[in-house]
C-alpha cells in the first residue's frame, strides 16, 4: 500500500466516523429536538395572534378560532418539514447536510458574550479559549516531559529515575478536576493569589481583556501542567530506554562518542516519530477531557459551553458543540495516523 | 513473546515491590468493602437522599479528631440517647425524671441544642426541663404543661434550644449573670461563664421531669442533641449527611464499577481481536474498519450525552463505559493473535481439522491471559475516574453514594469557597488510592509480562 492510499483509506474512515457520529446523536437528541421545534412553532402562531387582536374580533365562535389557530399551526410545521417523523430519511439527511456545513441553527436558552443566539457564533466565540488553555498546557507539558523524560531515560535507576517515574504513576491516578478543586481551595481562598472563577469580569470588547484572561488562565494551566508532565516524562524515558539498548547506539558508545551526544542526538532524533504521534493524540484528549476541567474552573471554553449545553437541555447547542468537538478529535487522530504511518512504513502495510 | 507460566508470573510478582503494594491497598479495600456491606446495613446508602434520615445529624460539621491537634476543642456534635431514669410514685402523683450528663469542655458554644421525646400519658402533665451547671447554678428553662388526653396516648414532640419559653425563663434568671443576655440565645447563655461571655467547661447536667396524677405515665424515648460543629470520623456535608457512610459506601461501588468494565471490556476486546486476526483476510479488514470508527468517537461528549438522553442509572453508564473500553485491547490482541496464528503448534491443529473456535479458545488465548490482566488492572482506574468525572458533572446515578457523587455535592454548595476541606480531600484521595492500587498491580504485571508488540 502506497503512502497516498493509506491517506486515503484514512481520511474515508475518518469522514465515515464523522457521519456515524452525526447520525447517532441525532438519533439520541432527535425526539427531544423534534418536540421542541413543534413547541416553538405553537408559540410563535400564539404570539402572533394577541400581536393583533383583529384576527380574533373576525371570528364568531371560540371553536372556530381554536380550529383557526391549529390549522395555521399545523400549516406551519407542514412547510418546516416537521410533519414527518425526525428519523425520515429525507429529514435525517437535510439536518446532516446543515450540520456538515456548520448550520447548526439557533441556540434555544444560551447565547454568545455578545448576545448571539446563532450557534456557530457561539462556538467561534468559545474556541479558541478552549485551543488557548489547552493548547499551551500541552506544549509546556511536553517540553518539560521530553526534557525530564530524557534526562531520566538517560541514566536509569537514578534517583531522578525513580523520582519521575514514580510521579508519573501517581499523578496518573488522581483526577484532574479534583486537584482543580483542591487547587481552588488552596490558591483562591486559602491564599488570596489567583481568581477562583476563570472567567473574567470585564467585557471581552474591553483592551485589557487579554491580560485578565491570561491571569484567570494560570491557574487551570499549573493544573493541567502539573497533572500532565509526568506520564509524558515517563513515556519519553521509557523510548529513550528503549533507544538506548540498540545496537546502533551500542556501536557509538563503543565508538567512544559521548553519552550527551548520543542521547540528544541520536536517541532523541529516533525516539521523535512516536513522540509528535502522542503529542498530536493528546492535544486530542485533552479537548475531550476539558469539558470537566472547564466546568471545575469556570473556563468560558467549549468544554463549559458543552456542559451549560448539557444542564439547560439546549439541543443545538449540544449537536454543534459535540460535532466541532468530533472534527477537532478526528484531525488529531488523522494527524496522528498519517505521521506514524509517515514514520513507520510498517503500518502501512499492516 | 514468550509463554509465560502461571507459576513464573507469581513467582516474578511476589518480587515486585509495587506489585505487593499495589495488592496489599487493593486487600484493604476489599476487606473494606466486605465490612461495609455486612455492618452498615444497605438501608443507610437508600436512604443517603433522604434528608429525614439525617436529621438529628449537624450541618458541615468538621471531623472530631480535628480536637485532638487543637488547644481550644471545637464543640462535639452530641447525640444522647441513654438518660438516667427515676421513677418516683407516691399515692396521686407520679414523676419521671430522665437525666442527661455532657462533659463540655470546648472552646465555643454549642450551636443549639433539642430535645426528642415521646410519652404516654394521660390528662395534663406537667414537663419541666432544668440544667445543672459545673459551678452548682441550677437555670430553669421550660416548665409547660402537655396537651390534655384522657386516655393514654403517646405524645412526641420536639423542643428547640430556640423555644420562646426557654429564652424568656432564662431571662428571668439574669441576675445570676454578672452581663447583661438580653440578646443571647439560650444555649450562650446556659454554657456560659456568670462574670463575663466564655464558655463554662466542666460537667452538666440536663434535667428533665414529668409530673403527672397517673401512675402509668412515662417517657417512652427521649433524647438530647446538643449541637456541635463536629461530628463523626469525616464530619457532614450541607445536607447533614454523615460523609464516613458515604466514603465507605463509596468503596464497594467503586470497586464495583470499575472491576466489572473492566473485566468485561479486557474480555470483549481479547475475543474481537483474536478472532479478527485469526481469520484474517475480509473478516479482520472490515472488523477492524468497525473498531476503527469506535475508537475515532470522542468518548467524554458520548458518554454526556448517552447518560442525559438515555439514562442516568449505574447499571447502564457501566454498560456505556464497556462500549468505549474494549477498542485499544482488541487492537493489540489482534497483532498477538496474528503473531500467534503463525506458530506451528496452531498451525499443526488447523491441518488436523480442528475447529476455529476450538484453536482460538484452546490455542491462542491462552497465551494472551497474562496480557489480559495487565490490561484488567490498567483499565479498572480509567473507568473509575471516568465514573466519578460523569458524577461530578452531576450526570450520575443520584441514587447511590460514589465517590463523584460527593465531590459534585460538595462542588454545588461551594465547599472550596467555604473551606470545607474534609468534604472535598476525602473522597478524591479515595479515588487515588483505588486507582494507585490497579496502577500498581498493572505496572508489576506489565513489567513481567512485557508484551513488546504493544505499540
Amino acid at each position: 500500500m502506497t503512502l497516498k492510499r493509506y491517506v486515503a483509506t484514512r481520511l474515508i474512515t475518518m469522514f465515515g466516523v464523522l457521519m456515524i457520529t452525526l447520525l447517532i446523536t441525532i438519533a439520541l437528541v432527535g425526539s427531544n429536538m423534534d418536540s421542541i421545534l413543534k413547541q416553538g412553532v405553537v408559540f410563535q402562531v400564539r404570539s402572533e395572534i394577541t400581536e393583533n387582536p383583529a384576527i380574533a374580533e373576525s371570528f364568531s365562535s371560540v371553536d372556530e378560532f381554536e380550529l383557526f389557530i391549529q390549522t395555521q399551526i399545523e400549516q406551519r410545521i407542514k412547510i418546516l418539514g416537521l410533519d414527518e417523523p425526525w428519523y425520515s430519511p429525507q429529514r435525517i439527511g437535510l439536518t446532516m447536510y446543515k450540520i456538515l456545513f456548520l448550520d447548526f441553527g439557533h441556540a434555544t436558552f444560551l447565547t454568545s458574550d455578545s448576545g448571539s443566539s446563532d450557534v456557530k457564533e457561539i462556538i467561534v466565540e468559545k474556541l479558541p479559549r478552549t485551543i488557548l488553555l489547552f493548547t499551551t498546557a500541552t506544549i509546556i507539558i511536553s517540553v518539560i516531559g521530553i526534557f525530564l523524560g530524557t534526562l531520566a531515560g538517560s541514566k536509569v535507576g537514578s534517583i531522578l529515575d525513580r523520582i519521575t517515574s514514580s510521579f508519573a504513576i501517581i499523578s496518573s491516578s488522581f483526577p484532574v478536576w479534583w486537584i482543580g478543586m483542591l487547587m481552588i481551595f488552596v490558591f483562591s481562598f486559602v491564599y488570596h493569589i489567583f481568581p477562583a472563577r476563570a472567567t473574567p469580569l470585564i467585557p471581552s470588547s474591553d483592551p485589557s481583556y487579554i491580560g485578565s484572561l491570561l491571569y484567570h488562565m494560570t491557574l487551570p494551566l499549573i493544573t493541567i501542567v502539573i497533572i500532565g508532565f509526568g506520564s509524558w516524562a515517563y513515556l519519553v524515558r521509557n523510548f529513550i530506554v528503549g533507544i538506548m539498548q540498540e545496537d546502533f547506539i551500542i556501536a557509538k558508545k563503543t565508538m567512544g562518542i559521548n553519552q550527551k551526544k548520543i542521547i540528544y542526538t541520536h536517541a532523541l532524533k529516533n525516539a521523535a516519530p512516536p513522540i509528535v504521534t502522542i503529542l498530536a493524540l493528546s492535544l486530542s484528549g485533552s479537548l475531550g477531557g476539558a469539558i470537566i476541567t472547564e466546568a471545575v474552573f469556570d473556563w468560558p471554553g467549549m468544554g463549559r459551553l458543552y456542559f451549560e449545553a448539557i444542564t439547560v437541555m439546549d439541543l443545538p447547542v449540544i449537536i454543534g458543540a459535540t460535532y466541532v468537538l468530533t472534527v477537532f478529535f478526528l484531525i488529531s487522530i488523522f494527524v496522528a495516523d498519517l505521521l506514524y504511518g509517515y514514520f513507520d512504513p510498517r503500518v502501512r502495510t499492516g | 513473546m514468550s509463554s509465560i507460566t502461571p507459576q513464573e508470573i507469581k513467582a516474578e510478582f511476589l518480587k515486585s515491590k509495587i506489585g505487593i503494594t499495589g495488592i496489599a491497598i487493593l486487600s484493604i479495600l476489599i476487606f473494606t468493602s466486605i465490612i461495609v456491606i455486612v455492618v452498615i446495613p444497605v438501608d443507610t446508602f437508600k436512604e443517603w437522599n433522604n434528608p429525614g434520615n439525617w436529621i438529628s445529624y449537624p450541618k458541615v460539621a468538621i471531623p472530631v479528631w480535628i480536637n485532638l491537634f487543637l488547644s481550644e476543642k471545637i464543640p462535639e456534635h452530641k447525640i444522647l440517647n441513654t438518660p438516667n431514669v427515676n421513677y418516683d410514685v407516691s399515692e396521686d402523683t407520679s414523676i419521671t425524671s430522665h437525666q442527661f450528663g455532657v462533659n463540655f469542655d470546648y472552646g465555643d458554644f454549642p450551636n443549639d441544642f433539642i430535645y426528642e421525646f415521646s410519652a404516654k400519658y394521660s390528662e395534663t402533665p406537667l414537663l419541666q426541663m432544668d440544667v445543672i451547671r459545673p459551678d452548682g447554678i441550677q437555670l430553669k428553662l421550660l416548665s409547660t404543661s402537655l396537651p390534655y388526653s384522657d386516655s393514654n396516648s403517646i405524645h412526641s414532640e420536639r423542643i428547640f434550644s430556640t423555644d420562646n419559653a426557654i429564652r424568656k425563663n432564662l431571662y428571668l434568671q439574669s441576675d445570676k449573670f454578672l452581663f447583661p443576655i438580653n440578646n443571647l440565645s439560650a444555649e450562650d447563655i446556659i454554657f456560659s461563664k456568670t462574670e463575663n461571655h466564655e464558655p463554662l467547661k466542666g460537667n452538666y447536667i440536663f434535667l428533665i421531669k414529668m409530673y403527672g396524677s397517673n401512675s402509668e405515665n412515662q417517657i417512652s424515648e427521649s433524647r438530647l442533641i446538643i449541637g456541635g460543629k463536629a461530628f463523626g470520623i469525616m464530619g457532614t456535608d450541607e445536607l447533614r449527611r454523615d460523609l464516613a457512610v458515604g466514603l465507605l459506601w463509596g468503596t464497594p461501588l467503586a470497586l464495583f464499577i470499575g472491576l466489572v468494565v473492566a473485566i468485561t471490556s479486557v474480555i470483549m476486546g481479547l475475543l474481537y481481536g483474536v478472532y479478527a486476526g485469526y481469520r484474517g483476510k475480509k473478516t479482520d479488514e472490515t472488523m477492524m474498519r468497525f473498531n476503527d470508527v469506535i475508537y475515532a468517537l470522542p468518548a467524554l461528549p458520548f458518554l454526556i450525552i448517552l447518560s442525559v438522553t438515555i439514562s442516568n442509572s449505574i447499571f447502564v453508564m457501566i454498560g456505556f463505559l464497556m462500549i468505549f473500553g474494549w477498542v485499544g485491547i482488541a487492537k493489540v490482541a489482534r497483532s498477538m493473535a496474528l503473531q500467534i496464528k503463525i506458530r506451528g503448534y496452531v498451525e499443526a491443529a488447523n491441518m488436523m481439522g480442528q475447529k476455529d473456535s476450538k484453536i482460538v479458545l484452546r490455542h491462542i488465548l491462552p497465551q494472551l491471559l497474562p496480557y489480559a490482566f495487565a490490561s484488567i488492572a490498567i483499565s479498572v482506574p480509567a473507568a473509575i475516574t471516568t465514573e466519578a468525572g460523569l458524577s461530578f458533572l452531576g450526570l450520575g446515578d443520584p441514587s447511590f453514594p460514589t465517590w463523584g457523587q460527593i465531590l459534585h455535592d460538595a462542588n454545588v454548595y461551594g465547599a472550596a469557597a467555604r473551606g470545607l476541606w474534609w468534604w472535598i480531600m476525602p473522597p478524591g484521595v479515595m479515588i487515588a488510592i483505588t486507582g494507585l492500587a490497579f496502577v500498581f498491580i498493572g505496572n508489576a504485571l506489565d513489567a513481567i509480562v512485557n508484551p513488546k508488540l504493544k505499540r
